[in-house]
């Protein structure tokens, strides 16, 4: 059934509307748990689109094995989405820089307000972003340290290959997800994939880690994967590569492998001169799990990311314990 | 005066993109003046270049007070300016929500960083800066909340009101902001819509900065003193919001004094061109802030009120 979440009059013969499915059990029992997808915060991002669709079709098509409330929200910002803008059309807003809103304030306010307001009490929520059009980002959970303990169990349940822990930013307060986070929803923000367009096999890994979570929870009864273990990395140990001079950037490494300190990652070109402007390497040994898209480059664009090899986590202790990536895995190459 | 580069950024194939300030006097370091930082503020850069010209005069003419230096700085971000784009040319982010910024960062850190390395070893910080909705403001000069702004130095630019906004989160990577986390006292000044240049606006906005001046003891000259400021918390404004969407009518400007039940809005159908909606205040007041689009939506926030002033 779809669901109109808000709804806020446009000037000339439109409304703006935010809709949502919402997916319920043949027989409901009244205590369901509430599961919320969520993406489309920013016009740019589509990679959520698909996950949108296919956690829709697969529902659809065995709902008798559906046990709680699923709720699909596929764009918080669609006049962004339509006009292929990321922030909110007219306001000049990043929409994830307005929540958890205000009821009494202007347009982008008031509807984050409501938003908030739609998914309070919701039992967990996902929030599925991909990167802008810069730069490509390989499968991922990013947690705010503050939640880490609360959040790290549920993101290692979603079938993502990495799973990053930043550092708390008071600037990234006015997210979603640490406002429902602060509401006590559950919230794991997914980034993968590209801005402006869509990868589908990201988009079926991710699929599958919300059936494997909401199985978890109760919420799936259906057959659904083992999801994978994700490297687990904490903020400190990631290293920025930045461009430090124009020009245009072109990289010889493959997304999502191993890279050894000093070893090259790219070069940034001058075609007017026919000079290499920059070479640019890698600061550590380490897994790359960011890297640029777009090859224009200018002081400062973001090149790659790269998480330091030695500080790595993921499962495989005892009693699901997390230990060093290197000593699970001494030979291991992620690709 | 001193023309001085500042900072530099080189471009493919742009020529390098330069921000300059303009330094009158030597000395202590006391007040620097920050004006356009997004491509379409021409009003604060405009007021800027004004002030530039005038100190230019004054320190010809010996009026500035030895040992004190200022510093204008009319134009942070010419590369977006020049391609008529709010927001940095190449993807969008604001410089203005960057601040202290990060040398080894992303561009637009590497910008803020490059200003604020210069700009926060001054006692006094002062921002021509433009609000997100278009609109026009009554003049005012505005602090934040930091705990250790000083309500009371607003009174010097002789402004008709100083408003103190509490910081949201996205306010802490904000100039002003920052100014006053790392000591510098830290004024935003708003005058006029920031696309068009103002000629009345602009003159209160060089008078407010250099009543400041005065009243520091920097600059000697004489000017008509201004207002006593009112203090205002920004929580305290009124808003008034549309309650339909269509064409908007404002009949009260910035400034007017109002009455509770006034008619201040005439919305009508933007196709059929009946009114739909009569927008009236909800209180006496002063209009402090007033809508500039002609298009509304529902909710769109057209006027915010100054409650219970001078009424």
């Amino acid at each position: 059934m779809t669901e109109t979440v808000v709804s806020v009059g446009l000037a000339v013969e439109e409304h703006l509307q935010i809709k949502k499915q919402v997916l319920s059990p043949v027989h409901p029992t009244g205590k369901e748990k509430r599961f919320c997808v969520v993406t489309g915060t920013h016009g740019d991002e589509l990679e959520g689109q698909y996950v949108c669709w296919e956690v829709n079709r697969r529902i659809q098509e065995n709902i008798h094995q559906l046990k709680g409330i699923v709720e699909i929200y596929p764009a918080l910002n669609p006049l962004g989405v339509d006009s292929i803008t990321r922030g909110v059309p007219g306001f000049d807003l990043d929409m994830n820089r307005v929540f958890p809103g205000e009821g009494e304030n202007t347009m982008p306010e008031y509807v984050a307000h409501q938003i908030i307001s739609d998914i309070q009490g919701a039992s967990m929520c996902i929030d599925i972003h991909a990167s802008n059009i810069f730069l490509r980002e390989i499968p991922q959970v990013r947690i705010n340290v503050n939640s880490a303990k609360e959040l790290i169990p549920y993101a290692r349940k979603i079938n993502v290959d990495f799973l990053w822990v930043h550092g708390a930013a008071t600037v990234l307060e006015s997210t979603l997800a640490y406002s429902l986070n602060a509401i006590g929803v559950p919230t794991l923000v997914v980034e993968m994939g590209v801005g402006m367009r869509i990868t589908e096999e990201f988009g079926h890994q991710l699929t599958d880690g919300i059936f494997a979570l909401m199985k978890e929870m109760g919420i799936w009864e259906g057959e659904t994967i083992e999801p994978k273990e994700p490297i687990i990395c904490m903020d400190s140990e990631v290293g920025f590569l930045n461009a430090n001079c124009p020009g245009i950037f072109l990289p010889c490494v493959k997304h999502w492998m191993n890279v050894k300190e000093g070893e090259l990652i790219g070069r940034i070109l001058n075609p007017l001169t026919g000079q290499v402007a920059e070479e640019v390497r890698s600061p550590m040994d380490g897994v790359l799990f960011t890297l640029r898209e777009y090859p224009v480059v200018s002081p400062g664009s973001l090149l790659a990311r790269v998480s330091d090899r030695k500080t790595l986590l993921r499962g495989g202790g005892k009693d699901g314990n997390l230990i060093r990536l290197d000593s699970a895995h001494k030979e291991e190459r992620t690709q | 005066m001193k023309k001085e580069l500042l900072y530099s950024l080189p471009s493919l194939y742009r020529e390098e993109m330069k921000i300059y300030g303009y330094q009158f006097g030597q000395g202590k370091k006391s007040v620097c003046i920050v004006g356009a930082m997004r491509g379409n503020e021409i009003q604060q850069m405009y007021i800027c270049s004004q002030l530039v010209d005038t100190l230019k005069e004054l320190e010809e003419k010996g009026a500035l007070v030895e040992g004190y230096e200022i510093m204008v700085i009319p134009s942070v971000n010419p590369y977006s300016m020049n391609i008529g784009k709010r927001f940095w040319a190449s993807d969008n982010t604001d410089i203005n929500r960057m601040f202290p910024g990060y040398d080894k960062g992303e561009t637009t850190q590497r910008v803020a960083d490059g200003l604020f390395q210069v700009v926060q070893e001054y006692e006094y910080g002062l921002q021509f800066t433009s609000f997100y909705i278009p609109g026009d403001f009554v003049p005012h000069v505005r602090m934040m909340d930091t705990g250790i702004q000083n309500p009371s130095m607003a009174e010097m630019f002789g402004l008709p009101y100083a408003v103190i906004r509490t910081p949201r989160p996205y306010d802490t990577t904000t100039l002003n902001y920052n100014w006053q986390i790392w000591n510098t006292h830290a004024f935003s000044i708003y005058t006029g819509s920031p696309d068009r240049v103002d000629q009345e606006e602009a003159a209160a906005g060089i008078s407010a900065v250099l009543r400041f001046l005065i009243r520091l003891g920097i600059v000697r000259y004489t000017i008509h003193q201004g207002y006593i400021a009112s203090l205002i918390r920004e929580q305290e404004l009124e808003n008034v919001r549309t309650d339909c969407p269509g064409i908007c009518c404002r009949m009260a400007e910035p400034g007017q004094e109002i009455h509770q039940g006034q008619l201040l809005a005439v919305i009508t159908d933007p196709c059929e061109g009946k009114i739909v909606s009569q927008i009236y205040s909800p209180t006496d007041g002063i209009v402090f802030f007033a809508c500039a689009s002609a298009l509304v939506m529902e909710g769109t926030m057209v006027y915010r009120i100054i409650r219970y002033l001078h009424v």
